[in-house]
């Protein structure tokens, strides 16, 4: 009924290999990248953009670094907002730098300089595992929001110590600055999340893929069929780092304009980034999508529904949604460790064979 | 002179012990040539602390054959395989591989030297499905980087396919076609014991290593296994090393035996020769101590 498979066979791996192999999710899937692509930018306003579509696209894009290493390496990271500093911060210093290169490879840049901080923090996993090792991401999310306070160098020694985003243009548009288009500066971002979800998908499909999650799943038995753990983790690291990296730059440069970094990129950023994954669903890059909509949309939805249409105080409102999002994690950590995304799985399967299950 | 084709004429004489030579090979009753010596364990002792779980001892294995290792519960069997994987590394004593002395190396290294292994309590990818847990017996065969793999059409997707093809061989050998999109952590003890086996095989090892492939099975399941066991030893012509608890399966499949006792050895030979050895029933059946 609502899947229609007959007819639908799969004759190559090739085929049996694609990420959409029933022919009504693919079809789908085209539309909604038409939708965002052809349809959306020439119809938002800037509520839209600003309290919605970049925040949603931005951490869609941190989500998917962050489940890269948690959902299918397996390594517990706390440093996620310190990681995004690290993005911010190199973004800033290159557009200060070069003023006249595009936004693009700044930002692209700036996930690089990412996964090589990632790298050295990704050290430690080599010898401590789990618990021990979010501990020692703390410490890294810590230091390099302390770095970036006590260095003036790192905020071209601005009075206030905040970085403000310059105005910079790509192909003749600007992206940047306070007179920059609602619609340009969705498209930057959605050029960002298209690419990060691509790649990602692309890895975690292939061996590379396959090693992180065997380090996952068993260390031992991956080391005995050939997965070097030192370069499974510490790639798992680089790759992860470079996602983050590219959101906290577009978090900085595209979304907010001006950080400063305990406030922007402080403790809370990585448990929101990694409560995203834990709703959305570890090891899924669909799940990545599902849990940042799903916390981008949540205090919207509850200041719409509660504050405009019920008139509740705001405060209340707003606590509300601590008690929600605290509830759920919990509800998901028991009931469904694998998040929506494996509750869309669910709910696809029986679709599939609905409304004649047997 | 009996039918042991070269041996007889071939055999090498270390001090008063005599030695198979690295370069011969025979041929078996039932008609399978059993090459040259693949691997060689020479004098390898193992100490944890104060414990001694292997003691001086020194085999070979030869290429395509079946070689088992027995033993009663605590004898170094699972030590003596952790040691050709690489996870322990001998206090002293040599391994020799390929007719080259091993230097001390990591489990990942071993495994790229085309050496595979199973586990006694199943060590498979639990998240992963059955497919998925073939392939990554692929892994060793997978050399395309990181940058094309973001790409994937091209090198990483053709790699894929072939890799793919590989594993399907393994999965249609191994009958269990039915599974492979299952994942692991819903299938059975028995078939996981299966799957185990496939993800060792996709990466055509030249030596398998199988740490009681049939333990805990029925009797149907336990047949199942010798076949197949059999039958990768015949068709892909690999080697295999394995412990196993129940005689009378070593006794039918292998060629040679190593019998260890508390970390010695105190057997090896063909299983008849082993069956009929004194130490060996002793260890077994016990003796009186007076």
């Amino acid at each position: 009924m609502f899947y229609r498979e007959a007819g639908d066979f799969n004759t190559s791996y090739a085929e049996d290999q694609q990420t959409f192999p029933i022919k009504f999710d693919r079809y789908r899937y085209y539309v909604v990248l038409f939708i965002a692509i052809v349809v959306v930018p020439f119809t938002v306003n800037d509520y839209w953009v600003n309290s919605i579509f970049m925040p949603f696209l931005i951490y869609t894009i941190a989500a998917i670094g962050l489940n890269i290493l948690v959902g299918y390496c397996g390594q517990v990271s706390l440093g996620t907002g310190g990681f995004m500093a690290v993005g911010a911060y190199a973004c800033y210093k290159l557009m200060t730098a070069m003023p006249e290169v595009s936004m693009f490879i700044h930002v692209l840049l700036a996930g690089v300089i990412t996964a090589a901080v990632g790298v050295l923090f990704g050290l430690p996993s080599l010898r401590i595992k789990g618990f021990y090792l979010a501990v020692a991401t703390l410490a890294a999310q810590f230091f390099l929001v302390w770095l970036f306070n006590r260095f003036p160098w790192f905020y071209n020694y601005s009075a206030s110590g905040q970085i403000n985003a310059p105005e910079r243009d790509t192909f003749g548009i600007i992206i940047t600055g306070p007179s920059t288009e609602a619609w340009a500066a969705y498209a930057f971002c959605l050029v960002f999340t298209i690419f990060s979800a691509y790649v990602a998908r692309n890895l975690t499909r292939g061996s590379v893929g396959r090693k992180w999650m065997a380090i996952r799943d068993m260390d031992i038995a991956a080391e005995i069929i050939g997965v070097n753990p030192l370069r499974a983790k510490l790639t798992a690291f680089a790759v992860s780092s470079f996602f983050i990296g590219i959101s906290g730059a577009l978090f900085f440069a595209i979304y907010l304009g001006a950080v400063e970094v305990g406030e922007a990129f402080g403790i809370q950023k990585s448990f929101l980034v990694l409560f995203m994954i834990i709703i959305g669903g570890l090891g899924s890059i669909f799940g990545s999508f599902a849990g940042a909509a799903f916390l981008v949309l949540l205090p919207v939805a509850l200041k719409v529904v509660g504050v405009d249409l019920l008139g509740w105080p705001t405060d209340i409102v707003a606590h509300l949604q601590l008690v929600i999002v605290g509830l759920l994690i919990i509800v998901f950590l028991i009931a469904e460790p694998h998040g929506i995304a494996q509750l869309w799985r669910v709910a696809k399967d029986k679709l599939r064979l609905w409304p004649f299950p047997h | 002179m009996h039918d042991t084709g070269g041996i007889e004429n071939n055999r090498r004489y270390e001090g008063n012990v005599c030695v198979k030579d690295q370069v011969d090979s025979y041929v078996t009753e039932d008609g399978r040539t059993i090459g040259p010596v693949v691997m060689e364990m020479k004098n390898i002792t193992l100490r944890f602390g104060g414990v001694e779980a292997i003691k001086d001892i020194s085999f070979d294995i030869r290429e395509g054959e079946i070689r088992a290792i027995i033993g009663p519960n605590g004898a170094g069997k699972s030590s003596m395989l952790n040691v050709i994987s690489g996870f322990y590394v001998p206090q002293e004593g040599e391994v020799w591989y390929k007719g080259a002395r091993r230097p001390p190396m990591k489990p990942f290294q071993v495994a790229q030297q085309g050496i595979a292994r199973t586990f006694q309590n199943i060590a498979l990818f639990e998240g992963m499905s059955v497919l998925d847990n073939v392939m990554t017996g692929r892994l060793t065969h997978m050399k395309t980087g990181i940058f094309s793999q973001t790409l994937w059409k091209g090198r990483a997707e053709r790699e894929e396919i072939e890799n793919r093809e590989v594993a399907e061989k393994i999965i249609d050998f191994l009958e269990i076609q039915a599974i492979r999109k299952t994942p692991v952590s819903r299938l059975p003890y028995g078939l996981k014991k299966r799957v185990e086996l496939a993800r060792a095989l996709a990466a055509e090892p030249l030596l398998l290593l199988l740490d009681e492939p049939m333990a805990g099975m029925n009797v149907e399941e336990k047949e199942d296994m010798s076949r197949f066991i059999l039958d990768v030893n015949d068709e892909f012509g690999t080697t295999i090393a394995l412990i196993e608890h129940d005689m009378g399966v070593v006794m039918d499949l292998s060629d040679r035996v190593v019998v260890m006792d508390y970390g010695k050895k105190i057997g090896d030979g063909t299983p008849h020769e082993v069956r009929n050895n004194q130490e060996v029933i002793d260890a077994y059946l016990g003796v009186s101590h007076d």
